[in-house]
């Protein structure tokens, strides 16, 4: 039997949908032409006014809008409500030196949490659970999400955060939590951990929400089998509002996006031309109900594919896969988003070359990150002290600028391999 | 009176050493000395050629990642007690060592060690304070 949050909107019919969109959309694109300048002109440039925007047939017509508008329009540019509506902000990591900031109205946040409790509800939590919510707290989206969806649940919620794995697990068992919202890599952990100390009989969990990073079938059942859960995926960005925008079901063969607050679309990424139902392609989301920081037409980068087969649970949003990859060069290592550039970035201000290579690979489950670094005439030493110390130095101003660990590997000059004469700048070894 | 010692960055893996040794028998070039100090992922390859000047153009020419380090060398008596005696005087004199090893040459009941010392001219007047030099190119033979 399906445990829904809110099951009018969730088993709406598709035209009711159709309906809310199109009212939602057009009051959206009025907002933003009104409030947000930028907007306003990158529609004008475009040749479209609000009239034109009458019902979500006319979502083609409205210009894209990417992580580039986000630097550029970065802090206020894109800011839809002034500052004193809002209440909150959340961020990524940064691109290039500058992070995403998000803002959100107290309304913002109710819908956001919203979402979050749907996610919740489909797994099968009600307010008898006891949610563990041990994605990170403060600026990233994981852990305020999650946390405030289970609240509006009514579960017992667990605010553990990230890391200290054997306080975790002392909660878990002494407060016997049902529910666990994390990073997939993350639950592996900590069911090897369980397995190690062999705790398994002391451990209530039935389910898992796990999201934040890719991970594959093989790695589900796994996790399902050792934790001896159901293992649930679940997706966001913050552009878009964070964890929740999609989320899966009881069938667990794709994630319900929230259609009455987000429009998907999926684009072809060279041609930005729209792609019909079942074609793979790039991911699009245009906020119609967040007031602060609407997004419009935004590409995600993730290549999926939307399907609008009837669901088992009786939910009726379109269904999204799990991303399939992406449409530029970022990489997601430990549920954060890393561009080359950013490295790049680093190693020239620390005076090394930008002759580099990322190699990523899943040690255990877990994600490593490796900088492979040529060796200079200028970074070289007779002393290893000293090598040793730029080495640090350069581990430190990485992590400052990608909010990970990355191991840096000093080798000899000319061994980063290259093919047709461009360096072969990222290796990815995971096999997801 | 310090003599050059040639460092060469190599990165820990196999073949590394064998190919600069390789380039150097090619060209002729002796080693009077060697060491190695190594990370678990790079080392630094120390070595006296006896024509440093040769060997420095050759390795370079190879794309080879080098610095020259004056070091300075000094005969200790080839018995027990020879180093302890000479180690005596710098802990005495308050002369910190960063790395020490020693030369293959071999000459009138005297062997050879290398120093790099940081206060190299502190060092000096030590040894003199004592009656020692350090050791000249001439006397070990290189160029």
């Amino acid at each position: 039997m399906s445990n829904y949050y809110q099951p009018e909107i969730e088993t709406a019919s598709p035209e009711q949908i159709r309906e809310w969109q199109n009212e939602r959309l057009v009051k959206q694109i009025r907002h933003v032409w009104y409030n947000v300048p930028y907007y306003r002109k990158k529609m004008e440039e475009k040749g479209v006014t609000p009239d034109d925007i009458k019902s979500v047939d006319d979502l083609k017509k409205l210009p894209f809008l990417t992580k580039d508008d986000l630097r550029e329009a970065y802090p206020y540019g894109l800011l839809a409500k002034p500052l004193s509506d809002c209440v909150r902000i959340q961020s990524t990591s940064g691109t290039t030196g500058k992070r995403v900031v998000a803002f959100y109205t107290q309304h913002d946040i109710d819908l956001w949490e919203d979402c979050c409790a749907r996610a919740i509800c489909a797994v099968g939590g009600t307010k008898d659970d006891v949610c563990h919510v041990s994605y990170g707290y403060g600026l990233f989206t994981g852990g305020p999400g999650l946390n405030g969806g289970s609240h509006k649940v009514g579960c017992l919620t667990l605010p553990m955060s990230s890391g200290n794995t054997d306080r975790q697990l002392q909660f878990m068992t002494d407060l016997g939590s049902t529910i666990i919202c994390c990073t997939p890599s993350y639950a592996a952990y900590l069911a090897e951990s369980i397995h190690e100390q062999g705790l398994q009989d002391k451990i209530k969990l039935k389910a898992g929400i796990f999201g934040a990073e890719a991970w594959s079938e093989d790695m589900r059942h796994d996790i399902e089998n050792k934790l001896n859960i159901k293992a649930y995926d679940i997706y966001g960005l913050t552009e878009i509002s964070g964890p929740g925008v999609s989320f899966e079901c009881e069938a667990q063969t794709g994630m319900h996006v929230n259609e009455d607050h987000f429009i998907a679309e999926i684009i072809d990424p060279d041609t930005g031309e729209v792609l019909p139902d079942g074609t793979k392609g790039e991911l699009v989301f245009t906020c119609i109900t967040k007031e602060a920081f609407p997004m419009i037409r935004y590409r995600t980068r993730d290549i999926c594919v939307l399907s609008r087969e009837k669901c088992p649970c009786g939910r009726t949003h379109v269904k999204m896969s799990k991303p399939m990859g992406r449409s530029d060069d970022m990489l997601i290592i430990k549920g954060v988003n890393v561009f080359p550039s950013q490295i790049e970035t680093v190693l020239i201000q620390q005076g090394y070359p930008a002759n580099y290579q990322i190699v990523v690979d899943r040690v255990n489950n877990s994600d490593t990150l490796e900088v492979l670094v040529e060796m200079t005439p200028e970074i070289f030493s007779d002393s290893l002290g000293k090598i040793t110390e730029m080495e640090k130095s350069l581990v430190a101003e990485l992590k400052a600028m990608l909010g990970i660990y990355a191991k840096v590997k000093l080798v000899a000059p000319k061994t980063i391999a290259r093919s047709e004469g461009k360096a072969v700048r990222v290796i990815d070894k995971r096999k997801i | 009176m310090s003599v050059n010692q040639i460092s060469i960055f190599l990165e820990n893996k196999t073949g590394q050493l064998a190919e600069i040794t390789g380039l150097l028998a090619e060209n002729h070039i002796n080693l009077r000395a060697i060491s190695i100090a190594e990370t678990a992922d790079y080392g630094v390859l120390r070595i006296i050629a006896d024509d440093a000047e040769k060997a420095t153009s050759v390795l370079l020419a190879h794309g080879n990642i080098l610095s020259m380090t004056p070091v300075t060398v000094v005969a200790v008596e080839d018995k027990p007690a020879g180093l302890s005696e000479l180690l005596s005087l710098l802990s005495d004199g308050d002369v910190a060592i960063e790395y020490m090893y020693s030369l293959f040459t071999h000459q009138n009941g005297k062997a050879y060690m290398v120093f790099r010392i940081a206060d190299e001219e502190g060092f000096t007047k030590l040894l003199a304070s004592h009656g020692l030099t350090p050791a000249t190119a001439e006397e070990l033979n290189l160029k």
